[in-house]
């Protein structure tokens, strides 16, 4: 039985399905990554990817181009994120009240959008056709490597958009005069006050850029992950990215290795169910496992945080 | 002398609160091109509103502000950091996780040709060029949280002078620094004049204004006690502008009767995370039926002392014990059921819940006693009854018990505070700044009553930057100065403005002989 398990953990697509589930919780950890920089906790994401995903394919199927979808899913991210930001930063709602409030948009206005736009009830995988769905990519040279070749190529376009949107983020929070401000907001608001470093614009632009990315993570949902969009379909992802992000302690690169970890725990998951001898339910249970041990490792740090700030207030 | 000599002038300012303090009125203050200006005044005396107001963080409720000759209205800091003007603050405006260079172009990043990136080599180069010309030795490279608090004063002062400060106002800047450091900031400052800038220099350390000040503004209670060549005023005399007494309020009460101790602090010590001693072996006792007050100016451990009696901190060493029983670390809980009260400092954080009601704020600290308890549930009858008869005999103003803490006066909220710290029956009382902020009433009512506990035979400690409160009060009196007792009176009758000032501001120094006699135990 372990052998059969030490085998599959080896096997060339295992470390494919990893990566292709990872995917989806890194551009939403990438998303946390950066509105958390800024001091914003964005705890709308769940709501963001449910609602984008529904538009990337709405969007698509309108124009029958993955391109203009995922755009599409873009820009309601953004708008999700900025009807957020309205709501928190100008109107002083509790971000994590606004947060719960989009979320619970997500799960129930995008039932009904989705009758408003075409009469469907919950689904819209009678709708899906092949130009909706991005493209997977083969990438020359690298796909006839022996098992690495299974492993990296062959992926959706998004996924590796994922992978080099890390170091874009990256780029961003600390090599441009945006992140500088992003980094500084987040740490010490007098700070930038003090040398006219506009707070609010600075949290508005952070906040924009993280609903893009939650944006891209559920147009790989609906577009390519689930072939279609359906209810509950982020299947708690935007939490997980949550706990990504705490866990790779608010750095791109942390939040990418976090995201890979809880993408093993998944597919670990997933291939364990059809084995013998596991109880499936059990099985089932261990990317939440995961994601609960990542949040207690935040708590914990987060506790520090904490102590430290009050050591340092005495 | 012309209008022309003076860079900056502050006419007839008056800054009202919303809640109705005024803490400037009809204050002057002029400083001239190119001088060491220090601007004088105890905690409260308005000193720092007035700086606000030139930077832009405050805007003056009446009277004009004069810059290089030109009206100005101040609106932000970033309008006061275009007309010249800088600021260093005492809690320094740096973040911990970015290096200097970061903090010093933040906000005006220099970028690289494509306008994308930042050029953080030019950031350096700036810092470094910066650095140089103002012999303000810093190191670009390092991360804020990781350089000493003498840097990062520095890597401020740069600040500033980046974004083309040519005043400089210095919020207590040696109040973090060592002794080294403080020499060292006073050469950069000196060179810094010389190279034609002004510096307004808030302090109330006397050594140190004579040292390096050409000028000096006094302030007290929100007004300006006059302007003067800091070579032709004594230290005696400052301190006598200073601290003086405005209106003498006097409270009618019997000579004490003090018999065993209850509070027995001793050889406390406590060092803070900047490595300053804030209590330096601190040790004295209070007795039964006497009040002991602690004076001092603000910052000389008055806090931190308070603080550790009532386990909001704990000392490095030392004991405190009250009626022989160890308080240092224990839960507030068991402090209280010891018979400690306290009236904190900061009434709106540690004295009440603001958005309680006056009913539950009184019985907080009693509301787990069998006499408030029916079972499960609370014996609401006996807690109306309760409170109506405390606010009836402390006088609170109110329309009904029911009524929200936090919509009252200070003086109300205080004596709500004092309602429910003085009626349990207390064996000690700490009482810090008891009075602070409130109406004459409030504060003539406060002091009655804690005259009247001491000679019922309550034990009470009196912190309090007021003067005439702390002379008036108090039985026995100890002066504290940088973390020690600088002074001990036993009777308070012999003391005056005069020799009080000269402890507090360290000019003098009782012998070990002298404080000894405020240890009362074997």
């Amino acid at each position: 039985m372990f052998n059969q398990l030490i085998d599959m953990i080896f096997s060339a697509s295992f470390g494919y399905s990893i990566i292709r589930i990872s995917s989806p919780i890194l551009f939403a950890a990438l998303a946390a990554v950066v509105a958390e920089k800024a001091g914003v906790v964005n705890i709308g994401l769940e709501g963001i990817m449910t609602i984008s995903a529904l538009f990337g394919v709405l969007f698509a199927y309108w124009t029958n181009s993955w391109i203009i979808g995922v755009i599409g899913a873009t820009a309601v991210g953004v708008l999700i994120a900025m009807i957020m930001a309205v709501f928190a930063l100008k109107l002083k709602t509790d971000i994590i009240l606004a947060g719960i409030a989009i979320n619970l948009l997500g799960g129930g206005g995008t039932v009904f959008l989705l009758f408003l736009f075409t009469g469907l009830k919950g689904n819209t995988a009678s709708m899906t056709t092949p130009y909706m769905l991005t493209p997977k990519v083969n990438i020359p040279l690298l796909k006839d490597i022996p098992v690495i070749g299974q492993i990296f190529s062959g992926h959706s376009a998004l996924t590796y958009l994922a992978f080099l949107l890390v170091i874009l983020v990256w780029i961003l929070l600390y090599k441009t005069a945006m992140g500088l401000r992003i980094r500084a907001v987040g740490e010490n608001q007098n700070a930038a006050d003090s040398v006219g470093v506009s707070v609010l614009k600075t949290q508005y632009i952070a906040l924009a850029i993280s609903g893009a990315l939650a944006g891209l993570g559920g147009a790989y949902m609906s577009m390519y992950y689930s072939q279609s969009w359906n209810i509950g379909i982020v299947a708690g992802r935007g939490f997980i990215a949550l706990a990504a992000q705490a866990m790779g302690q608010g750095e791109p690169v942390g939040a990418m290795l976090s995201s890979l970890l809880f993408g093993f725990a998944s597919a670990l998951g997933n291939k364990m169910e059809g084995m013998q001898g596991f109880s499936s339910y059990l099985v089932a249970s261990i990317p939440y496992v995961v994601t609960i041990i990542g949040l207690v490792i935040y708590a914990m740090g987060t506790i520090k945080k904490v102590k430290r700030f009050k050591d340092n207030d005495k | 002398m012309s209008d022309n000599d003076y860079v900056v002038q502050m006419k007839g300012i008056t800054k009202v609160y919303p809640n109705g303090i005024a803490a400037n009125q009809g204050v002057d203050f002029n400083v001239m091109r190119g001088e060491i200006h220090a601007l004088m005044g105890e905690n409260g005396a308005g000193k720092s509103t007035l700086m606000k107001m030139l930077f832009g963080l405050e805007q003056p409720t009446e009277g004009e502000i004069i810059v290089n000759g030109e009206k100005v209205s101040l609106s932000s800091p970033t309008v006061a950091i275009s007309k010249g003007i800088g600021m260093v603050h005492q809690h320094f405006m740096l973040v911990p996780s970015l290096t200097v260079a970061e903090n010093m172009v933040l906000g005006m990043e220099p970028k690289q040709g494509n306008k994308l990136f930042i050029n953080y080599k030019k950031a350096v180069e700036i810092t470094e060029e910066f650095s140089k010309r103002y012999n303000l030795f810093v190191d670009p490279h390092a991360k804020v949280r990781d350089i000493p608090v003498g840097m990062k004063q520095k890597v401020e002062i740069l600040k500033a002078l980046v974004r083309g400060a040519k005043i400089l106002i210095l919020d207590e800047p040696t109040a973090v620094l060592t002794t080294q450091e403080t020499e060292e900031l006073f050469k950069e400052l000196i060179h810094l004049k010389e190279q034609g800038y002004t510096l307004i220099f808030i302090s109330h350390k006397l050594n140190e204004i004579k040292q390096i000040t050409d000028r000096l503004t006094i302030m007290r209670g929100g007004k300006s006690m006059g302007v003067h060549e800091t070579a032709d005023i004594s230290k005696e005399e400052i301190s006598r502008l200073m601290v003086g007494r405005d209106v003498v309020l006097t409270v009618e009460k019997e000579q004490a009767q003090p018999t065993d101790v209850v509070l027995s602090v001793h050889n406390m010590e406590y060092t803070n995370e900047w490595n300053k001693k804030m209590l330096d072996k601190l040790s004295f006792d209070v007795r039964k039926g006497e009040i002991l007050g602690i004076a001092g100016v603000e910052g000389n451990g008055q806090r931190e002392l308070v603080d550790m009696l009532f386990n909001l901190n704990i000392p490095d060493g030392g004991s405190a014990k009250v009626n022989g029983k160890n308080i240092l670390g224990r839960p507030q809980r068991e402090i209280r059921d010891m018979g400690v009260t306290l009236i904190p400092e900061d009434r709106m954080t540690f004295g009440i819940a603001g958005a309680g009601t006056i009913e539950e704020n009184l019985m907080s600290d009693r509301a787990a006693s069998k006499k408030y308890n029916k079972g499960i549930l609370f014996n609401l009858n006996a807690m109306h009854e309760d409170s109506d008869q405390l606010i009836k005999d402390y006088r609170v103003l109110c329309k009904s018990r029911k009524q929200q803490v936090g919509m009252l006066s200070g003086g109300n909220i205080q004596k709500v505070v004092v309602a429910r710290e003085f009626s349990s029956d207390p064996v000690l009382i700490i009482a810090d700044q008891p009075t602070r902020g409130i109406d004459v009433g409030a504060t003539e009512f406060i002091r009655k009553k804690l005259v009247e506990l001491s000679r019922e035979g309550a034990a009470v400690l009196l912190v309090s930057a007021d003067l005439n409160e702390v002379m008036e009060l108090s039985d026995s009196l100890i002066i504290m100065y940088n973390g020690k007792i600088a002074a001990y009176f036993e009777d308070t009758a012999v003391l005056n403005d005069t020799i009080m000032g000269e402890y507090m501001l360290g000019l003098k120094q009782q012998s070990i002989e002298e404080i000894g006699g405020v240890i009362h135990g074997e």
